[in-house]
Order: C-alpha cells, then sequence, then structure tokens
C-alpha cells in the first residue's frame, strides 16, 4: 500500500488544523548557514559530504540511527543540492500500479534495461540492490514528506517506470533539508571539504577547510563535469566547447584527492553524458530547458554547412544524447538546427527564440555560414525528399548522404530559423568503486572500513556507460540510505 | 517598470516555465501558458489572473534568483495582474487609486466618517444624532441618522461601484474570453459554470496539488486558502446579515437595532468575527510571508484591502457590544462610515480580483488555448 503523502511527516505539516498550526507559528529554528562557528565543534559521528539527494538520504538516515551528523555542503543556501535541483523523476520498481506510476515496473525488468542500457557495465550485485531496494522509495520519500505528483493530475508523460516529483529536483531538497534540520543534523553551507587523509584503510582525518576527524565519512558529492581542467585533460581543446548543463560546484576535487590516494577508480575518464543544447546556454546550471529536441523536425548542418547524420533516425528521447556525442566531435563543436516555418510549428518551446531569417541566404549570413554551401545543402536534400508511398510509411530521402530516414519534410517554407547547438555534459562517466556496502574500495584491494560513497561519485559502478531517465536519482537515494545506514553501523562497532 | 517592460518579463519568464514544466502540477497555470504558447497580450493578463499566488513555483524553482535566469513566477505574475488591473478599472482617471491603496483606503475611510458626522449634526432629528443616551431601543439608528439618509448613503455608492466595476469586468471577459466555437454548445458551457464555482469554492489552485501553499517561505501549509475561505463565508454572512435586515425592516415593520438572538444580528456577528479572523490571519501572513516572491504594489493593494476589511468588521462588532451606551452613536457613524468606503472603494481595491479569477477560472474551463 502507498501511504498518504508525507505520513511521518504530518506531524509538522498537515491538514489537520491543530497540527497545521505548528507549520506557521513554528518557533525558527537555529540556523546552520553562517561558516565558520565561533566555538569549536566535537567531531561529528558521520561527515556527509555533499548536499543533493544522496547526501540528504545519507545524513537523515545516519541521524535516525542515532548518529552526530554533519552535512558540509559546497554552494550557499540558494544553489544548494547539486544536480538533484535540476533532477525532475526516478526511476523505480513497483509491484503493483501506484498513484505515482501505471502498471508494474518489476525489479528483473529494471535491471535488464539498466544492463543494456549501460551495454553490462552495471555491477551486479549494486545493480540488484538498487533494483530491489527502488521499490522503497515512493513510502521512504512520502514519509520524508516529499510530495510525488500523482498521474491522476493528468498533465505527466505516461510512465511506468519513473515516478515525477512534484514541483521537480528542488522540492525534493527543500523537504530533505528542513527534515534534516529538525532531525539535528548539522549543515554548513558554502564548505567545500578537501584534503581528505587515508592512511592505513582508515580514513582518518579531513584537513580543509577545517581540521575534522570524523568516526565515519561518506563521500556523495557527485562528478567532475564542472571542472573545465579535468574536462580538457579527457578532451583536449574540444572541452572548451562543452557547456556544463548542472551545477556549477561538481568539481570532482574530493574525487580526485581519494584517487590519488590509492582508491580503486571505476568508469571511464575519458567519458562524458552530453546532450545537445542551445548554444546560448550560460556556461554552467541551464538545466533541463537548455536542450534542443526538434532534430527530427529539421537539418542539422556543421559550421561548414554539411549535413553528417540522419536527423529522422532517432525520435526517442535517446536522441539528445546522441547528438551530443555527436556535437563534441564536430568542428569547434557547433551545430545548427535549420528549420522552415512547418518545423518552427512543430517544435516544442524552447529557452531562447531561434534565429530568424526571411531567406536561407539571410539565415546563413546569421549564423556565419558560407550562404552557397547551406543552399546547396538545403537544395539537395529537398530533391531527394520522397513521401510516403503508404501509410506505414513516412517522409524520407533517396540519393543524399547521409539519408534522412523518417520525418523527412523539404523545407521550403519561410522564413527559415536556426538554433545554434553544443555539446551540454552533464556528468562524467568517472567514479569511486564500492562494495555491496557502499563502502569505498582500494586499488590494492580492501576498503577505507570508514569511508563511503553513494550518488553519483559512485554511480559508474552501476552506469559506466549510457543511462536511463530517472537513474540519477534513484541511485542518489538507494546508495543515500544504504550508505548512511552502513556509516551508522560503522559508527556504533 | 512600464506596463510593456512588464509584459516582457512575463513573456520571458513563462516561455522558460513552457520549456521546462517542472511545476505542471502545482496549478493549472502552467499547462494553461503551454497551450498558449503564443503569449498574446491577452494570454497574459489571462494567465496572470489565473495564478493564484501560492508561491510555490518559486521556491521549487531550479532558476530562482540568484540563478542568471532570475525566474520568479509570483511576482512577474503579481506585477502583470496588477497591471492588468489598472487597464480595466473605470473610470481610468481613477486608476491611480489602485497604485496608492494605503492613502486612498485611509483617506477615504476617515473622509467617509467626516462626511457621516456632518450628516449627523445637520440631519439629526430632535433628541437624537449623537446627543442619544441609549441605543439598544428600536428605531434607535434611524434616531443617529434618518433611515432615507442612511439607505441612501448605501445605495448610491454602491450603485456606482456596481457600475463601474461591471465595466472593468466586463472589458476584461472581452478581452480573454475564448473566440471558439465550442463556447457555444450549451450543455459543455453548462459544465464549465459548474467547473469554475467548484475552483472558486475549492480554491483547487491553492492546494499545491495536494501539499498546501509556501504561504511563507518552503514549507507548505494550508492557512492562506482557509483565511481566503474564511474572508469569502465573513463577506457572505455579512451580506446574508443584511438582507435578514432588511426583510425584518420591510417584511415585519420591525426597526433595527435587533434583539441579540434574532437572525440578523447573529449573521452579522458571525460574519464579522469571520471577517476579523480572516483579515487579520492574511495580514500577519503578508506581514512574515518571505518578501522574494511578492510584488510591492500587490502587496500594498492586498494590505489596503484587508485593512479596510478590519475597520468593516471592527467597528460593526464595536457597534454591536457597545449599542446599549452612549458611544453607540459615535461607534454608528464610524461604522457605517468604514461600510461607505468599503462600497465605494470595491471597484479600486482588492476586491475587483474576484471578477478577474473568476473570469480567468471561467476560460480556463471553457477553452484553454490561445487567445488571438
Amino acid at each position: 500500500m502507498i501511504p498518504a503523502y508525507g505520513d511521518d511527516d504530518k506531524a509538522d505539516y498537515s491538514s489537520n488544523p491543530s497540527q497545521a498550526l505548528s507549520n506557521i507559528f513554528a518557533v525558527p529554528r537555529p540556523d546552520h548557514r553562517g561558516t565558520p562557528s565561533p566555538a569549536p565543534r566535537p567531531d561529528p559521528d558521520v561527515l556527509v559530504i555533499g548536499g543533493g539527494a544522496a547526501a540528504l538520504c545519507a545524513a537523515i538516515t545516519a541521524r535516525r540511527a542515532g548518529c552526530s551528523v554533519l552535512l558540509a555542503e559546497q554552494a550557499p543556501p540558494a544553489l544548494r543540492g547539486g544536480n538533484t535541483r535540476h533532477s525532475r523523476n526516478l526511476r523505480l520498481s513497483h509491484h503493483a500500479p501506484t498513484p505515482f506510476t501505471h502498471g508494474v515496473y518489476p525489479p528483473d525488468e529494471f535491471w535488464a534495461e539498466l544492463t543494456r542500457a549501460t551495454e553490462g557495465t552495471a555491477d551486479p550485485v549494486l545493480g540488484r540492490l538498487l533494483v530491489e531496494r527502488s521499490t522503497e522509495l515512493t513510502d521512504w520519500l512520502s514519509a520524508a514528506g516529499v510530495p510525488l505528483q500523482p498521474i491522476a493530475s493528468g498533465v505527466l508523460p505516461e510512465s511506468r517506470r519513473t515516478a515525477f516529483l512534484l514541483g521537480g529536483g528542488k522540492t525534493l531538497l527543500n523537504r530533505l533539508y528542513d527534515l534534516a534540520e529538525r532531525l539535528g543534523v548539522e549543515i554548513r553551507y558554502a564548505c567545500e571539504i578537501r584534503d581528505p587523509v587515508i592512511v592505513g584503510g582508515r580514513l582518518t582525518e579531513i584537513r580543509a577547510p577545517d581540521p575534522l576527524a570524523p568516526r565515519a565519512a561518506i563521500a556523495c558529492c557527485g562528478g567532475a563535469q564542472a571542472n573545465r581542467d579535468w574536462l580538457r585533460r579527457h578532451w583536449g581543446a574540444a572541452a572548451d566547447g562543452f557547456i556544463n548543463r548542472g551545477t556549477p560546484f561538481a568539481s570532482g576535487a574530493l574525487l580526485e584527492s581519494l584517487l590519488r590516494q590509492g582508491v580503486e577508480p571505476v568508469g571511464d575518464p575519458k567519458a562524458a553524458y552530453l546532450v545537445a543544447v542551445d548554444a546560448r546556454s550560460p556556461a554552467d546550471d541551464g538545466g533541463i530547458v537548455t536542450r534542443v529536441r526538434c532534430m527530427p523536425e529539421g537539418l542539422v548542418v556543421d559550421t561548414q554547412g554539411q549535413r553528417r547524420h540522419d536527423e529522422g533516425g532517432d525520435t526517442a528521447s535517446t536522441r539528445y544524447a546522441l547528438w551530443g556525442q555527436r556535437l563534441a566531435r564536430w568542428p569547434d563543436q557547433t551545430g545548427y538546427l535549420i528549420l522552415d516555418a512547418r518545423g518552427q510549428r512543430a517544435a516544442p518551446p524552447a529557452l531562447y527564440p531561434p534565429l530568424c531569417a526571411d531567406s536561407l541566404d539571410g539565415l546563413a549570413s546569421a549564423l556565419g555560414l558560407d550562404p552557397a554551401a547551406l543552399q546547396t545543402t538545403v537544395d539537395d536534400y529537398n530533391a531527394a525528399v520522397r513521401a510516403p508511398s503508404d501509410e506505414h510509411d513516412d517522409w524520407h530521402t533517396l540519393g543524399v548522404n547521409p539519408p534522412k530516414t523518417r520525418h523527412a519534410r523539404p523545407l521550403t517554407e519561410p522564413p527559415f530559423a536556426a538554433y545554434p547547438m553544443r555539446p551540454g555534459i552533464t556528468f562524467t562517466y568517472q567514479g569511486l568503486a564500492v562494495d555491496a556496502h557502499a563502502r569505498v574500495r582500494l586499488s590494492t584491494g580492501g576498503v577505507v572500513e570508514n569511508l563511503f560513497a553513494a550518488g553519483m561519485i559512485m554511480a559508474p559502478n552501476l552506469m559506466a556507460r549510457g543511462y536511463v531517465s530517472g537513474l540519477a536519482l534513484s541511485i542518489g537515494l538507494v546508495f543515500g540510505r544504504l550508505a548512511g545506514e552502513e556509516a551508522a553501523g560503522h559508527v556504533r562497532q | 517598470m512600464s506596463a510593456s517592460d512588464i509584459r516582457a518579463e512575463a513573456r520571458r519568464v513563462l516561455g522558460i516555465c513552457d520549456a521546462c514544466g517542472y511545476c505542471n502540477g502545482f496549478c493549472d497555470l502552467f499547462e494553461a501558458a503551454r497551450r498558449r504558447s503564443a503569449l498574446t497580450d491577452a494570454d497574459l493578463a489571462h494567465l496572470a489572473n489565473l495564478c493564484h499566488a501560492c508561491r510555490n513555483c518559486f521556491q521549487a524553482c531550479q532558476y530562482a534568483p540568484p540563478h542568471v535566469f532570475a525566474v520568479n513566477v509570483p511576482r512577474t505574475l503579481a506585477r502583470m495582474r496588477h497591471q492588468s488591473y489598472l487597464d480595466h478599472v473605470w473610470p481610468q482617471t481613477f486608476a491611480p487609486l489602485l497604485n496608492h491603496p494605503v492613502a486612498t483606503v485611509i483617506g477615504v475611510t476617515l473622509g467617509a466618517i467626516l462626511l457621516l458626522f456632518a450628516l449627523v449634526l445637520a440631519f439629526a432629528p430632535a433628541g437624537g444624532g449623537l446627543a442619544i443616551e441609549t441605543g439598544a431601543t428600536a428605531g434607535a439608528f434611524y434616531r443617529v441618522l434618518p433611515w432615507t439618509l442612511m439607505v441612501g448613503l448605501g445605495v448610491l455608492p454602491l450603485g456606482w461601484s456596481a457600475l463601474a466595476i461591471g465595466l472593468g469586468w466586463r472589458r476584461y471577459w472581452g478581452l480573454t474570453r475564448p473566440r471558439r466555437a465550442t463556447t457555444g454548445e450549451a450543455r459543455r458551457r453548462w459544465c464549465a459554470w459548474r467547473t469554475t464555482l467548484a475552483d472558486i469554492l475549492n480554491l483547487r489552485n491553492l492546494r499545491g496539488g495536494g501539499v498546501g501553499c509556501n504561504d511563507l517561505d518552503a514549507r507548505f501549509s494550508p492557512w492562506r486558502r482557509w483565511l481566503h475561505q474564511t474572508l469569502l463565508g465573513g463577506l457572505g454572512l455579512s451580506f446574508a446579515a443584511t438582507l435578514a435586515a432588511t426583510f425584518y425592516h420591510h417584511g415585519l415593520g420591525l426597526q433595527a437595532p435587533y434583539p441579540l438572538l434574532s437572525p440578523p444580528v447573529l449573521l452579522g456577528t458571525l460574519g464579522g468575527i469571520a471577517l476579523m479572523i480572516a483579515s487579520l490571519g492574511l495580514g500577519w501572513l503578508e506581514w512574515r510571508t518571505a518578501p522574494e516572491p511578492i510584488a510591492s504594489e500587490s502587496r500594498r493593494l492586498d494590505q489596503a484591502f484587508l485593512g479596510l476589511l478590519l475597520a468593516v468588521a471592527g467597528s460593526g462588532l464595536a457597534l454591536l457590544l457597545w449599542r446599549a451606551t452612549p458611544a453607540m452613536a459615535s461607534l454608528l457613524v464610524v461604522h457605517l462610515g468604514t461600510v461607505l468606503a468599503f462600497f465605494m472603494l470595491l471597484p479600486y481595491s482588492k476586491f475587483v480580483h474576484a471578477g478577474y479569477r473568476a473570469i480567468a477560472l471561467r476560460c480556463e474551463s471553457l477553452d484553454p488555448v490561445s487567445i488571438d
């Protein structure tokens, strides 16, 4: 049975008038936002490094198990929560329809899809843990006061595999931070934990920003996608053409420091999850709205005005990532989606309006492309367009390379428009190897007995490549809880 | 900000919302904005009035300031909404009253009270007026101010206000009403009325999709919704009290003041208490709420109207409490003065939102597409 929204949390937020009063008239809780504190505090039982979904689950779980917990979030309060702030849905197994998901999604099916999407890179032990324990997430979130959006709202895409957070990831963050504070988790903002020291298979201390010797620590501070040096090291000059879709705080500094000290790496340092985004997007933090989505409605050309791929080949949501990888290897990491008036009408809402011109010539000039080259590309394409021959057929091209196999309408109706595109990096694929207790493993064998990891910093254990929607949040929630339990267990020993 | 700046900002912000859509479970606004992605001026006015200012989408927004996109839907739409009040006020020369609501309420209320005192001094019958010694006997009120004068002072400003507010609402309906033929189907229109009425009575768009609203901060609470409906109930009870009193006066031939346990007094007392609770509660929320998602112009408009309601209800209850004392005459004049101010300011106060919001809900239930 699915409990009603906010079961545990109802003590504070319910529609019961006498209790709801406490919501409004609650005495403000001590604010931990100011750092550093004047008086030296005792070392916490558990230090949680990071401030996203995984960190909050870990902190709340460890605190509920009786540990003193310090959560160190690198960002200021307004930008807290890492890329959870940009998330929307989570993938979870369920054996029966729920108010938030259609049908059933057995753990075996989740596991099969995870294996397929990640080309068999998912660790089978951790993978089973993920798919099995994802069944608990709805109840856990509801009890923690995190609202999920009922499918009865009628405004969600039909989804059997994922549940949607009401209001998105920031609502989850607001609710979990609130819960963590009420439980007595100490939260420090603008606090980047650096220089962890590992000696003899133990995390002995943290040297910066303040000396700290927690009895256990949980690393939940994500990947390195905001770190330009990291990206340049692996992608060369192409990295300068990337746009970071998420938090600017994902520096990977702690990850690098731990890897240098002999923690076992997992995943591929050269790989990144890239999607095609509007080239005019801000360098960081543009999130979901920067995606360019309507490639099947038009043509995609490079800076030479040449087509390179079949725009109609992929119409599923996987196309975003395909185009991101392609653009990363194009000159200047730049492409232009060209639409005519018909394509513009079919295009979904976008962050920025496209660049427009009455003629292809004018559009090419606005984009800085060679007008003749663009005209030739479009003319060749239009000449190759074939209408569907029967009802099972689609508009396609004949005799142009590359072909456009579906949705190949001619581009003839002015005005013409273009979305400039670049690869937008979402996350990197190198992380910390962990065992089935979420404990960080060492390259020499064995583990760091009091260091755990959860969320995107260890997600490459489960996906060294590929992605399926809602996976990142589920990994954060499942392994955040697991790491919190295990860290508390370690402290109690 | 000029009107065109306000519209430009509303288009920018809602354009980002259309591409994001994370908040579409909180209320009807976001799906409505997506269906009207052309965002014409009429669309913006409609969407602004559809927004119930619950602020959930601000606290949930991944793009809220200090993010570079600086998305602030509640504040942007509050400005847009205020602009639509200004655009549709009749006569247009009175628009500044909405921009200076606190001064307007204080000035008009004091003016009305002083006017009444002057009228009492000029027209009170011998032995009546402010010199009246006890107020609890039948007809005592009319020995302070003659009945005809009292009724005239109610009916004339109320008539003017009904005309002005009706013209404003009508022009707004003309701007945003659905243009398509579906509106001609009687059955569909009837169903749409039911939906509209249910949305008003439930304040469905203030339910945050079931979790409540961010009345003060990122925590969810049901209070603003409840207090708003308490206020609505208080106005309804007060209106019922007036109807009951009219029946007593004309139907039964009984003159006010009426006994404590008579329907007019009971209804009025309950209404007054509800108005007191609601205006104080809403005022407290306004005072303590996080300032970021609020627009100063709409906050002033809210505060001024709540203050006026508090004055009407407070003076009414004071009159009830001390009507058997020599203070009755003065309290009656003060209460009538606040009621007179309330009647006169109906078209030039927050009260106008009732019609615009009802029209927005009605349009949404009829035909949720872009307005050309």
